[in-house]
């Protein structure tokens, strides 16, 4: 199989997940943000399967580009959008923001770069990973090393379920 | 692909995660009996999860004999993500008598707020099954889901009190505050799965170790960055200065026996993952967090300690008096990762003991603080202590011994946790911090004498007796005898502790832990 993680593809698309992800936050109408952050969400699943990964691609299609969207478009449907885009878009504090961000990337890029190890671990021959049982691999994981933690999430669910019934309801 | 379950669990999974299981039974059955319990029957619920802990709590003491009878220090569990060890079996019992004092404390408190409902009670059940997961973790998955199961169910119990303003506030302050938290936690186990290539600790731990060694005894910069991104998380966990602010918000606004809940059993568990976390997987990087745990030890007893002198809420002041005691436990993790002695293993003693006193000591003076609580009285201001000595001269006096535990005075428990802390400190030669804390125990003294001041020379501004209900007698009981019986007759508890880190991560036993 030839392979598809080019870095044409890979720029493309992480190009793609950045300037979507910039108009997500600079849109002034909040339905075109949700459009944009489809487009970062969509980028982000073709790097998840350049990396081989397709079932998290496919979760993260189905999940976030799917489910969670409809969930952000109803809340957006909730609000008055006419109002919303009238409002200040960013706090007084963006100026300093914007140099908090600049200043910690900085450090985050030369801590990366200046790490040995990670050189070392990114020269190591790659693993050969099988490009069938990928999703079988995941399951195996899933209901076997973290199945602890799997089944406790279910209680978070139910932890946050009620948690929001409680907060949310007026008489219990 | 054949694969039997054989494989993957053994019989002895469930066993060890007995206490867990029967915990979240108990919780998920007061959800649905709440459904058809009429409205003056709602103590039900709380005998209901009362009985829960004390159904966990036998399993627990089987899961111990079972641990004895087999010889072994420990038993990992669901393929390693999870270990029961001695160390674990410790907090757990804390945890479930943080729980069981707060459900005493709970039941007419509730009443009073109008707000008694059966899911308070279930998170209360459900948040210990998270702390049972941070304790026991050997996985930092499990770790994190255990953390973020104890922070939700905590985040909805501080904001129980829905009429209440403070309340709401202080449970969405505690909420965006938690996550933002916890997203700089997450990054950084991210960033030492990364490194590793593993989740468990023990496997970050040799890695960790055999890079430092290749590295010519160096610290990888990507491997302090995940050590300082863990740090801040872990540091936000048990309030310490610089990430403290959002404690005496929260502590202000909740119940308050979730306050005396929170500040006991919440922080304990939050104690035991720092220790799991720190003392197991990040041991190789101790040259890189004890200078950061010093420096952030004075900041937590300066700024704790001063902005406790002037608080007028007494559980705002008692939220920064238990952001002082974080500054003193951390001394004691100094005293253990500065030095590569025997001796210093006293600062993790010291630990384990502060966690146990305080537990029973600042309930009984949370229970206190509840107890103040009318329809028509609030009840936590210094003002509304005044002159308790003439309304109710028993409680007064228990309080007195709380406050004089909390300050350290010696025959009472607070005392025992203090002098190991101190005493590791100048085992290990940290003269100076060891001065600094005493010198900071001073200003404690004054900030307790302040309400017992209040609570015995002044006069009453309200003459109406208090009640004391059967549940809360026996929540101030438990704790008071506690208190004594430790201040006094400390050896078998000191044992208890000792026994407990007959494993723990000691480096001279660390060799067990494959």
């Amino acid at each position: 199989m030839a392979p598809v993680a080019t870095p044409f593809f890979f720029y493309l698309l992480s190009g793609l997940a950045l300037i979507s992800g910039i108009l997500v936050i600079t849109r002034r109408n909040p339905v075109h943000s949700a459009l944009a952050l489809i487009l970062t969400l969509l980028a982000l699943a073709g790097i998840y399967l350049m990396l081989y990964a397709p079932f998290v691609a496919g979760v993260q299609i189905i999940l976030y580009a799917g489910g969670i969207m409809v969930l952000f478009l109803f809340v957006i449907m909730l609000v008055n959008v006419g109002r919303a885009e009238k409002e200040r878009q960013f706090n007084k504090q963006w100026l300093l923001a914007i140099a908090a961000t600049v200043g910690l990337g900085i450090v985050f890029v030369r801590v990366f770069t200046s790490s040995q190890t990670l050189t070392e671990l990114l020269k190591r021959p790659l693993a050969q990973l099988p490009e069938t049982s990928n999703t079988q691999q995941v399951g195996f994981s899933l209901y076997g090393q973290y199945m602890l933690a799997f089944e406790i999430a279910s209680l978070l669910l139910l932890v946050a379920i009620v948690g929001a019934v409680v907060m949310a309801k007026k008489r219990i | 692909m054949q694969v039997s379950i054989a494989q993957f669990f053994q019989r002895s999974d469930y066993l060890m995660s007995l206490p867990m299981i029967l915990l979240t039974i108990f919780a998920l059955g007061i959800l649905l009996i709440d459904l058809m319990l009429p409205d003056d029957w709602k103590w039900a619920n709380a005998a209901t999860a009362f009985v829960g802990v004390l159904f966990a709590t036998a399993g627990l003491i089987k899961v111990q004999i079972a641990l004895g009878e087999a010889h072994r220090q420990m038993v990992p569990a669901f393929m390693n993500s999870m270990v029961i060890d001695r160390f674990a079996i410790y907090f757990w019992y804390l945890f479930l008598a943080g729980a069981a004092v707060a459900i005493l404390m709970s039941v007419h408190y509730m009443d009073v707020e109008r707000e008694h409902h059966g899911e308070f009670y279930a998170l209360i059940l459900f948040s210990v099954v998270g702390m049972m997961c941070m304790a026991s973790g050997w996985d930092v998955v499990l770790i994190f889901i255990g953390l973020e199961l104890m922070a939700i169910s905590t985040y909805v119990l501080v904001g129980f009190l829905r009429r209440d303003r403070r309340s709401n506030e202080a449970s969405l302050k505690y909420l965006l505050l938690g996550a933002f938290s916890s997203g700089i936690f997450a990054y950084g186990l991210s960033l030492l799965y990364g490194l590793a290539g593993s989740t468990n600790l023990v496997i970050i731990r040799q890695r960790l170790a055999q890079q430092m060694a290749a590295a010519g005894d160096h610290a990888d910069p990507v491997a302090v960055l995940a050590l300082l991104t863990v740090a801040t998380g872990l540091l936000f966990k048990i309030a310490a200065v610089p990430f403290h602010q959002w404690a005496p918000d929260a502590y202000e606004g909740a119940p308050t026996s979730i306050t005396g809940f929170m500040s006991v059993a919440v922080k304990s568990a939050a104690w035991a993952m720092l220790l799991r976390i720190l003392l197991l997987g990040l041991a190789p990087l101790h040259k890189i967090w004890v200078p950061l745990l010093v420096f952030v030890s004075i900041a937590t007893m300066t700024a704790a300690n001063l902005a406790a002198l002037t608080q007028n809420n007494l559980k705002r002041l008692l939220a920064y008096s238990s952001i002082a005691h974080v500054g003193y436990m951390l001394l004691g993790l100094i005293a253990f990762g500065s030095a590569n002695t025997p001796s210093g293993v006293d600062g993790i003693r010291g630990i384990l003991i502060y966690l146990l006193v305080y537990t029973f000591m600042n309930l009984g003076a949370f229970a206190v603080i509840t107890s103040l609580r009318r329809r028509d009285v609030i009840g936590d201001e210094i003002d509304d202590i005044a002159g308790l000595f003439f309304r109710a001269p028993t409680e007064s006096v228990l309080m007195l011994v709380f406050l004089l535990s909390l300050a350290g005075i010696p025959p009472l428990a607070g005392f025992w946790g203090k002098y190991f802390i101190f005493l590791s400190l100048i085992e290990t030669g940290h003269y100076v911090l060891a001065s600094l804390a005493v010198l900071y125990a001073v200003f404690g003294l004054y900030y307790y004498m302040r309400i017992a001041n209040a609570m015995l020379m002044r006069q009453a501004l309200d003459k109406e007796p208090l009640k004391i209900g059967g549940s809360m007698a026996a929540a101030l009981g438990v704790t008071a005898l506690a208190t004594l019986l430790i201040g006094i007759y400390p050896e078998p508890f000191i044992r208890a502790v000792d026994w407990s880190l007959g494993l723990s991560q000691h480096p001279a036993i660390a060799h067990l832990v494959k």
